[in-house]
């Protein structure tokens, strides 16, 4: 049983769902809602929120794990049951009821104990519906807090987006509920009247004092309403904080690319904070181990463009853009692009150079599951990555392809294809790594930068000299630290996607 | 009663446990009364039928049904008039109606509307009724009992044709008019347009139309009763007398297994298993 | 102007083949002669009879009550069945869904004598009201199911849910939401029930007890004689009333439609 705080209105507990298609939607999330909050569940579509708001609301039951309000567990409550109310993605109002009607829907299933004293002075209880006056009462109240006094008697079906959201709220919040949930409730609306919205629900956050969970993939929606934002991808909450938070200290590259815009860059940390990437040393607040591969995130508004040789990297803009309050430009330094957002505008063929602040660079570990690389086709349909040259299978690339004896590839509806100097992206399973002492028989060759045991095997990091590309692989046998060795990887371990169509 | 003086009102909160971990009320489960409704009355006696087919009076499995059937010249001139009759009708029904649905289309939706309705308003008269009145027509201009297969044919045409129009009209309105245009800026001429275009495009409508009537025809015994004056006789109605004067079960399930054959096979044809909803909904 | 003539005319000519033969009625429903194309001078006497004769009138309740009867069961029966299949997804759900089918696409002439033999085997020898009203239920249900589906279908999902979420119980939720947005389908299922039974023949044939007519098979009875004048005259006037109250329904309810378009 997991410990309940005194300010918590609802407890996720271990919470999963899993489909009958075996779609797992929920995986084991857990999450406090202190009350009286405004927290958002932020992520793309598929990532769980919604399944996370319809288990708290009652339309789903988790298939393991509990929904705790108050502290008591709710997950077998039906959802009529529940102290929640919904406003829905697409409003879901009644068609055949008028605004008024919608609005009185839940207050006239509403049952109130009424306690009642006779002439004697004694009390008795009696449970009644709520009156017609109350309800009226009630119903022009929720009415006017949504700016629709005098809509009572209209049909919903003529009112417009923004007037059916409005009603939407207010039939949910007529009935008190101890917690509101909002499944993107401002999907459907136009960008100016969403912005509106925003406010507004936010002001009537403040007024109505329960607690709202809000669900939404636009970040800045998220960012702009809430007190907590919740960022789940897969099932899987990634992280939880304050909008500042989030947006700051991103725990992950996940996080950093969802919110807002990040420049996202493969480097290497080298101790004592400091950090390799783009080709300079930079130094940063973070202490990562020495040669530990990391992703390093920078907004486009922390970097600062100078004139060429004052900063620390330079490069030439290769684009800019007038985006309204700022230009948004992007300077490329040897082959990384890093984009950069500035009032000032500079050319495009500028030169330019940058500086970003330690505190503005945040390191992240690199999530390993394989080795992935960029490369190109040669002529003779061999691979180009990772300093070194590969023997493929080109056909992979096009499904049921082949080649003809000129080397050229020959698809499906017979298109003839020449993959001379396409970009591919590259990836190699961990343990499809052969090393080899025997410098001419692998593809590419590097140094050894770090052995690491894991339990029963090997974790080896071989690092090429001229550009620093890693190999990680897995393997069962001991090297010393250190040593020059060749990778070895055989043509059907590497897994060959196009970076984009072919032009033909 | 007294009421009393109010002292306080509080929110209700019903206590009562809930029952089981199934609380999601179970819609599905209103279908449990149709299901059982078509299970006694529509699938098991179909079973029935063909239990029935496959046995003889004592109930014992035999194929006699089917092979007396089949070595009777007379039951199989029956079977070939039922299909010969639908046949034509159907035919008949699809040069008459076919005109008619595409002039329809062609025409203002409002005025098209209205003749539509003219079309359909028939329908409404009970079908029995309808035969009835084109029996004494038949007769009032002397043609009744001269040609009893033509006659058969016309009463038949006269009760479908609504059922053929119908689906043609639906599909000929629905088509996208983009498509004439782009054939004849393509370089078609109108009799081009009309047969590389149109009726390839309408050919879900005739095969829905087809189905509504040569489906119907092949055993629909009250019109070749009411216009064949005795001389014509179709499948439908031997299953009938099976059933009825002759009271042969086993024989009557035969037929009828016969006929159902027939029909699956005309419907794998024109692709017909899907629900026809719109063209008897169109009966209002 | 020469394409449209003949496009007009050929329409007219149609129209005419398939109401020549009704007009023929209407008009030799005005007089008493026993044969049609032979005017004995105008007379309601046919109208009077459809209301006095001992003969005639029980048929005319019989139908209508029959058609009534079994519109308002099966409408039950096919909503219920339709919103249950709507929501069910298991096998059962996809039994009952081609069972449905089944029922829809068999002929009328296998469903009946498939009726006839379950009632004379399983129930009991005798047939009776009960196993017309069952045969008629059979004709109509799957058909009430066809009309609401659509409606359920078009539904958003989330309505019922967001009766839920305001303290509906299941039950309440379905009633009060579900229910008024199909009551368009639910409604149209109901009239294609009536017309289904008021012209039914087959079913009625092979499922009535031997005492009980409707208008079909009074009607078939006198035809199936044989012989060139054998209908009964009064079904001239019968044919007429059935007409008018077609026109009828069919002008309010193009009102009604356009009535709602203009809304």
């Amino acid at each position: 049983m997991a410990e309940v705080k005194r300010d918590d209105i609802i407890n996720l507990v271990d919470l999963r769902k899993e489909f009958d298609d075996g779609f797992v939607a929920v995986d084991n999330i857990n999450l406090y809602v202190r009350r009286g909050e405004f927290i958002t569940f932020l992520g793309p579509s598929g990532c769980g929120k919604t399944t996370t708001l319809r288990m708290i609301a009652g339309f789903e039951r988790p298939s393991s794990g509990k929904v705790l309000l108050n502290g008591e567990d709710i997950s077998m409550l039906p959802p009529h049951k529940r102290p929640v109310n919904t406003v829905f993605q697409r409003y879901a109002l009644f068609p055949h009821l008028n605004v008024k009607e919608n609005v009185a829907f839940g207050l006239k299933l509403r049952k109130v104990e009424v306690t009642y004293e006779d002439e004697n002075g004694d009390r008795f209880k009696r449970i009644e519906k709520l009156t017609r006056e109350e309800i009226d009462a009630k119903v022009e109240k929720a009415l006017k807090m949504v700016d629709l006094e005098g809509f009572e008697s209209r049909s919903v079906s003529t009112l417009s987006g923004g007037q059916q959201q409005r009603v939407a709220i207010a039939r949910a919040i007529v009935n008190e509920p101890e917690i509101l949930l909002l499944d993107e409730p401002l999907g459907a609306l136009d960008l100016k009247m969403r912005k509106d919205m925003q406010l507004e629900l936010k002001e009537m956050h403040k007024k109505l004092g329960i607690t709202f969970i809000y669900v939404t993939h636009d970040q800045e929606e998220a960012l702009t309403m809430s007190d907590t934002v919740v960022v789940m991808k897969d099932g899987v909450i990634q992280q939880i904080g304050t909008p500042t938070d989030i947006y700051n200290e991103p725990k992950n590259t996940f996080v950093a690319d969802f919110i807002g815009e990040s420049n996202i860059f493969s480097g290497t940390a080298l101790g004592g904070k400091k950090v390799r990437f783009i080709g300079n040393i930079f130094d940063c607040v973070d202490d990562f181990d020495k040669n530990e591969k990391v992703d390093v995130v920078v907004r486009p508004e922390d970097v600062y463009l100078v004139d060429e040789g004052l900063g620390q990297v330079n490069g030439k803009i290769i684009s800019s853009i007038f985006k309204g309050i700022h230009y948004e430009m992007v300077l490329k330094v040897g082959k990384t692009e890093v984009v950069i957002q500035d009032t000032k505008e500079r050319k495009v063929g500028e030169k330019a150079s940058i500086i970003i602040r330690p505190e503005d660079i945040h390191l992240m570990h690199k999530e390993f599951s394989s080795n992935k690389y960029e490369g190109y086709i040669t002529k003779k349909n061999t691979v180009c990555f990772g300093d070194g040259e590969f023997d493929c299978d080109v056909t992979t690339l096009y499904p049921n392809s082949i080649l003809d004896e000129e080397g050229y590839l020959i698809t499906e509806n017979g298109e003839k294809i020449d993959l001379t100097d396409v970009d591919v992206e590259v990836e190699v399973g961990l343990k499809d790594i052969e090393i080899s002492d025997n410098l001419e028989e692998g593809g590419a060759s590097g140094q050894i930068v770090s052995i690491i045991y894991k339990g029963d095997h090997y974790q080896i990091i071989v690092r090429t000299e001229e550009n620093e590309e890693d190999f990680v692989c897995d393997t069962e046998y001991t090297w010393n630290e250190n040593d020059i060795v060749s990778v070895i990887i055989k043509p059907e371990d590497i897994k060959l996607k196009l970076k984009e169509e072919v032009k033909r | 009663m007294t009421k009393g003086k109010v002292i306080s009102k509080t929110v209700y909160k019903d206590d009562k446990p809930v029952k089981n971990r199934k609380w999601i009320f179970s819609r599905k489960q209103l279908c449990i009364p149709y299901g059982l409704f078509l299970f006694m009355f529509v699938i098991f006696p179909l079973l029935l039928i063909v239990f029935y087919a496959f046995t003889d009076e004592t109930g014992k499995i035999s194929f006699y049904n089917f092979i007396d059937f089949f070595t009777n010249p007379t039951s199989i001139t029956n079977l070939f008039m039922s299909i010969g009759l639908a046949g034509i009708t159907t035919v008949c029904c699809l040069l008459i109606g076919y005109p008619v649905a595409y002039i329809l289309s062609k025409m203002k939706q409002r005025v098209a509307g209205v003749i539509v309705m003219l079309f359909v308003l028939p329908m409404w008269i009970n079908f029995v009724l309808r035969a009835m009145a084109m029996k004494e027509l038949l007769t009032l201009i002397g043609m009744f009992g001269k040609n009893n297969f033509l006659n058969t044919v016309i009463g038949m045409v006269y009760d479908y044709l609504p059922f053929m129009i119908m689906p043609l009209y639906t599909t000929l309105i629905k088509r996208d008019r983009s498509l004439e245009e782009a054939a004849a800026d393509l370089g078609s001429n109108r009799r081009q347009v009309f047969t590389k275009v149109i009726f390839p495009l309408s050919l879900p409508g005739v095969l829905s139309g087809i189905n509504m009537v040569f489906l119907p025809t092949m055993s629909c015994y009250v019109v070749s009763d009411t216009f064949g004056n005795g001389k014509v006789t179709i499948i439908g109605k031997l299953i009938e007398e099976q059933f009825g004067v002759a009271a042969n079960w086993n024989y009557g399930s035969a037929l009828a297994l016969i006929m159902l054959v027939i029909m699956f096979v005309t419907m794998l044809l024109t692709g017909g298993f899907k629900p026809q909803e719109n063209m008897r909904g169109a009966n209002l | 102007m020469i394409k449209k003539f003949f496009s007009r005319g050929y329409i007219f000519l149609v129209l005419a083949f398939i109401y020549a033969p009704i007009f023929l009625l209407v008009i030799y429903s005005f007089t008493d002669s026993t044969v049609v194309g032979v005017w004995s001078g105008f007379s309601l006497d046919l109208y009077k009879r459809l209301l006095t004769d001992g003969e005639i009138t029980p048929v005319i309740i019989n139908t209508l009550v029959l058609a009534l009867l079994a519109s308002v069961l099966s409408t039950i029966l096919g909503t219920l069945g339709a919103i249950g299949l709507h929501y069910s997804r298991g096998g059962f759900g996809k039994v009952v869904k081609g069972a449905s089918r089944v029922s829809i696409i068999n002929a009328e002439i296998v469903t009946a004598i498939s009726l006839a033999l379950i009632f004379s085997l399983i129930l009991g020898t005798s047939r009776s009201y009960f196993s017309v009203l069952i045969g008629h239920m059979v004709l109509c249900t799957p058909f009430v199911v066809l009309s609401v589906t659509p409606k359920l279908e078009q539904m958003d999902s989330s309505l019922y849910e967001a009766a839920l979420d305001l303290g509906a119980t299941p039950r309440k939720a379905l009633f009060k939401v579900v229910l008024p947005e199909i009551l368009p389908g639910i409604f149209s299922g109901f009239l294609l029930s009536i017309t289904l039974s008021l012209d039914d023949y087959v079913v009625t044939a092979f499922t009535k007890p031997a005492t009980f007519e409707t208008i079909s098979t009074k009607v078939y009875n006198s035809l199936a004689k044989g012989g060139a004048n054998s209908s009964l005259p009064v079904f001239r006037a019968l044919t007429t009333v059935i007409f008018v109250v077609a026109i009828i329904v069919v002008i309010i309810m193009n009102i009604k439609r356009k009535k709602k378009k203009e809304k």
